[in-house]
């Protein structure tokens, strides 16, 4: 078997990485796969390396990875800058949002200054949607399915609007 | 303000007489904002970033802080200019590798620095001399209240103001002092301080910042958390700290002196040799000799000598500063020459260093023979 990206060495590196649903295989060579930076399989973005060099075999396609509604980042680019393209990107790319600003910071709620056009804003759906992920959580745990769809529909209406 | 002036204008920090100036340079307080619905600048078009500017600039110059301001769109200014502003640390190095679509408007006294377009909308800047971080963060909250009236900032409840990168959000607030620590460097502590700082999350820097040297004996301590933790809070815990790593390095300095007079008093006597008589200087030889020379300041050895003096020109043998003196480019060896020539010039009225300062108790260890 011949390396995805030069195609003319024998491929010594097999990845398999599932990610959102979709799994990917790449084969590479000893000399590619160093210079892709195929240290650390786990931080090594196999979906960013298929669409930079697209020579992966997709295995299972599920839908397309999201991008942000309002500025269009995509969220592969994200996770290679470190940087979000717009304020909106916080909603959008809320999964794993927390546990990725628990290592940075002290916390994951701002207790500091709010500006004045703040205080009196609208709803914040953030704030929302996590309570009510929490109250359905709780609601599966307590066997009460009925309630837990109730929430799980109210969570996707939310999550749409805030996306439109 | 012209550009001209800016940079023959002392900056206010410089003039005036800090808490614990001998030790603390400067304090500042640099605050990221965005403006809600506009993409952030990394990743915005062109001509989106040229518009959000135009709507910007005209806003912060007419602050009452900002009167008579410097303010320009970084396009028009050459890349030796836009280095001077690091030097003097008005901009950032990022912002300085931005051209058109970013402009930077900086007040009369140099006290307070705006950057439009840099990583996020702004990125705002307050700077203090000595320790002083309390007045820096009142200045800008004030400019970042006036500032909220007149743009819709992105702000969230739960994850405070929105920044392009993560690691700002919340309160947006980076606090940070520079601090001259030659008595630990040369007792070799300064590690031992640099670990124990860095355990309790904050961090040091080199004189510019994120991933520089740390020349002429200058660290920058700054906090890395800007998320789950007030403003005052984190002002308070920083400035704390600062005042322990200050106690530190009194204690060097006066242990250096009482174990070692011998090899302080060369340290200075050497770096005021060469400064006042060498024809090549390269930037850190310069920067390190004239951290020793700030020492001797402050241990008494130059009687009627400021260390403003030394600040000032710990930024005048910068490069782009000494290529804008010399109104021309000039290669490493011409800069190193002319470097030379400037702290010769400027040290001239430089009184030789008293040795009788650092006389104190004889050495505890019994002479070898």
């Amino acid at each position: 078997m011949f390396c995805d990206v030069c195609k003319q060495k024998k491929a010594s590196v097999f990845l398999t990485q599932i990610n959102k649903g979709e799994m990917h295989k790449v084969n590479l060579c000893e000399g590619c796969s160093k210079e892709k930076g195929v240290t650390d399989p786990l931080g090594f973005g196999l979906a960013e390396a298929l669409q930079t060099f697209s020579h992966g075999e997709k295995i299972a396609s599920q839908p397309q990875e999201r991008a942000c509604p309002a500025c269009g980042m995509p969220q592969a680019t994200f996770r290679k800058s470190g940087r979000f393209g717009c304020p909106r990107c916080y909603v959008t790319f809320a999964d794993g949002l927390d546990s990725l600003l628990k290592a940075m910071h002290k916390d994951t709620r701002h207790i500091g200054k709010v500006p004045a056009t703040a205080v009196a804003a609208a709803p914040d759906y953030t704030v929302k949607l996590e309570e009510l992920r929490k109250a359905q959580e709780q609601a599966v745990a307590d066997e009460k399915f009925e309630e837990a769809a109730r929430l799980r529909d109210e969570i996707r209406q939310i999550s749409e609007k805030v996306n439109e | 303000m012209k550009f001209a002036t800016l940079l023959r204008k002392a900056p206010e920090w410089m003039i005036h007489d800090g808490p614990h100036r001998d030790i603390v340079l400067t304090s500042r307080i640099r605050l990221a904002r965005n403006l809600d619905g506009s993409t952030f600048p990394g990743y915005a078009r062109k001509d989106d970033r040229v518009a959000l500017m135009t709507a910007l600039q005209p806003k912060i110059e007419s602050l009452p802080e900002m009167k008579d301001s410097f303010s320009e769109d970084l396009g028009n200014l050459d890349a030796i200019r836009k280095q001077a502003l690091v030097e003097k640390h008005l901009i950032s190095r990022e912002h300085a590798a931005k051209a058109g679509g970013s402009a930077a408007v900086i007040n009369r006294e140099q006290s307070l620095s705006i950057m439009i377009n840099e990583e996020d909308h702004l990125r705002m800047q307050s700077i203090r001399s000595g320790l002083d971080l309390r007045a820096a963060f009142a200045a800008l909250d004030r400019v970042d209240t006036e500032l909220d009236g007149l743009v819709n900032y992105a702000f969230d409840q739960r994850y405070g103001y929105l920044t392009a990168c993560p690691t700002n959000l919340g309160t947006g607030m980076r606090a940070s002092a520079m601090l001259h620590l030659p008595g630990l460097v040369l007792s070799d502590q300064v590690n031992q301080v640099i670990t124990a700082v860095n355990k309790i999350g904050l961090a040091v820097r080199g004189l510019y910042g994120e991933g520089t040297e740390a020349l002429a004996n200058l660290f920058q301590i700054s906090n890395q958390h800007t998320l789950g933790e007030r403003e005052g809070d984190i002002i308070a815990r920083l400035e704390k700290v600062i005042e322990q790593v200050i106690g530190h390095e009194q204690n060097a300095r006066k242990k250096l002196l009482e174990d070692a007079p011998h090899k302080v008093l060369d340290h200075v006597g050497r770096a005021y040799a060469t400064l006042c008589f060498a024809h090549i200087l390269e930037s850190k030889e310069a920067l390190t000799h004239l951290s020793m020379l700030r020492m001797g300041c402050d241990l008494g050895m130059f009687p009627g000598m400021e260390a403003k003096l030394i600040d000032t020109l710990l930024v005048e043998i910068q490069p782009a500063h000494l290529q804008i003196g010399a109104q021309r480019k000039l290669n490493a060896e011409e800069r190193d020459i002319l470097r030379a020539e400037v702290l010769r010039r400027r040290l001239a009225g430089f009184p030789e260093p008293k040795t009788d300062v650092a006389a104190g108790p004889p050495p505890e260890d019994p002479p070898l023979i």
